[in-house]
């Protein structure tokens, strides 16, 4: 009995590996597929649409209050040891650098990542993916690859209006509460800003974009056993998606510090 | 018509899930032109055959050729060559609910075979006419259409491509006797029109009968019995006398758990 922790662990060790093999097996086959033709364009742009578009009121409402606490939070803060001036410079960098990417990554997980789960998913079990491959059709090209790269194409755009209507949020509050000039906030907001801050936020989306998806259509994919398992895949592609989204910005916020 | 060329021939066929054998060594040539039905309790691993020759699963053992090409193991453009020889009739009909039922019928001329929409629209609606359905019926989605329907639609799906082989999954499970017989009518008609050859799995006797000139009978993994369909009467084995006469006494015990 007293190694029972330790086979725990192992076998949890073990089961942790697998689930990173097929799913780094289901991401390979998943690009090699989506490089070759055809190209389902048609489903490329309706996906655009679906995570880009649908996405603008959730994102743009998260990155509005966001703007908005940021600038009174760190307001609060500042104030303490006279650094007031600050805030628009915090604000715009923390939205860029860190909040907009998470943020609207978080979201889209929630919306976009569920949703192909659900959809993928009951395709499995109500055996149209059985079907597609019956038609000549690889499910790999018509369902997943079109889905990965309208989130890799898409997320970055959305995270850069998130940015903009978060900077819109702290300027609101910064302007009519804190009693910021307007026109001095803007220009601090636009001096202190750098290239590599959106651009980093930008490539962050891109990742993140693919984590989504991938983890939406991974257990879309290999969802088994009815409703009760097209749920469980659906709770899991939100779950992991949000973890590895969480994970990655911390590494390739330390891959971007490094340079 | 050559009545001596061999079709589909299967030998040494296995296939397990975990422990459990579902197919045990399946011997089985269909010739050209032929309908074999395939016979057998739920769980009996029938849908596993079909998948197995279909190549949506993998046999662990034994070989599947077709027209004497073996498909064991064969990917990629081969597979899809393979694949367009095949029509496939799923059981709860397996329609892709966001196209419409046009679309879904001229899905595989369209994305597989590369016709023009237009025509491939023209396609569609004649094969929905050879299934006795309206043009109107192009327009509707698969939700909005009564069980029955969905399998005239995803019949005329399986013959957009002019196969040369058909299968049949229980394709009359769930519809009422009158409809049930109208779906074997349409099947006697569309593999004789085309000239196919056809596999079916049901439990339906009365089905059976009427859709085949063989039968086959799978128990326990294993063919246990086949013959044409006239000497299935007088085929003197226990367990074909069981089940086509519906009795819960004899050898066949029901079997409780799942696969």
């Amino acid at each position: 009995m007293t190694l029972a922790p330790l086979t725990l662990l192992g076998r949890m060790t073990l089961a942790f590996m697998t689930l990173v093999g097929s799913v780094t097996m289901f991401a390979t086959q998943a690009v090699v597929q989506g490089f070759r033709p055809p190209y389902y364009r048609q489903q490329i742009v309706r996906q655009m649409l679906e995570i880009g578009y649908y996405s603008l009121p959730v994102v743009g409402l998260t990155a509005i209050f966001t703007g908005m606490v940021l600038a009174l939070q760190s307001y609060t803060g500042f104030a303490r040891f006279s650094a007031e001036a600050a805030i628009p410079q915090v604000v715009v960098v923390s939205l860029t650098r860190e909040l907009g990417p998470v943020l609207a990554g978080l979201m889209v997980a929630g919306r976009v990542g569920a949703a192909m789960a659900a959809e993928i998913g009951t395709m499995r079990v109500t055996e149209q993916i059985d079907a597609l491959t019956t038609l000549s059709t690889d499910p790999f090209r018509y369902l997943v690859a079109p889905r990965l790269i309208a989130a890799v194409l898409t997320l970055p755009l959305l995270v850069l209006v998130a940015d903009l209507i978060g900077v819109l949020g702290g300027y609101l509050v910064a302007v009519y509460k804190l009693d910021f000039n307007d026109l001095t906030y803007l220009k601090n907001t636009i001096d202190y800003l750098q290239f590599d801050d959106v651009f980093s936020g930008v490539v962050k989306a891109a990742v993140f974009g693919f984590l989504i998806a991938l983890m939406g259509c991974y257990q879309g994919y290999n969802s088994k056993g009815g409703a009760q398992g097209v749920g469980a895949a659906t709770t899991a592609a939100v779950v992991s998606a949000s973890i590895l989204i969480l994970t990655f910005n911390y590494f390739l916020t330390e891959a971007f510090f490094a340079r | 018509m050559n009545a001596a060329l061999t079709k589909i021939s299967l030998k040494g066929v296995r296939k397990s899930f975990g422990p459990k054998k579902v197919l045990d060594g399946i011997d089985v040539e269909v010739d050209a032109g032929q309908s074999l039905v395939i016979i057998g309790g739920s769980g009996s691993g029938k849908s596993v055959l079909l998948k197995c020759i279909l190549g949506l699963l993998r046999p662990e053992a034994g070989s599947v050729r077709i027209d004497g090409e073996e498909t064991v193991g064969i990917n990629g453009t081969d597979r899809a060559r393979v694949m367009k020889k095949f029509g496939m009739l799923f059981q709860g009909g397996a329609l892709f609910d966001s196209l419409r039922v046009w679309q879904n019928v001229a899905f595989g001329p369209i994305q597989a075979d590369g016709v023009p929409a237009p025509k491939a629209k023209e396609i569609a609606l004649a094969k929905l006419g050879a299934v006795g359905l309206p043009p109107e019926v192009g327009e509707l989605y698969p939700a909005e259409l009564s069980g029955g329907m969905q399998k005239r639609v995803s019949l005329a799906r399986a013959i957009a491509r002019e196969p040369e082989i058909i299968f049949f999954d229980e394709p009359t499970t769930g519809l009422d006797p009158i409809m049930a017989d109208v779906i074997n009518d349409l099947i006697v008609k569309c593999v004789r029109d085309l000239g196919a050859t056809a596999i079916s799995i049901t439990h339906d006797m009365a089905s059976a009968r009427k859709i085949s000139d063989r039968v086959a009978m799978i128990y326990e993994g294993k063919l246990i019995w086949q013959g044409a369909t006239a000497e299935i009467d007088q085929s003197n084995d226990p367990y074909v006398d069981q089940f086509i006469h519906g009795r819960a006494e004899g050898p066949i015990k029901m079997q409780v758990r799942k696969l």
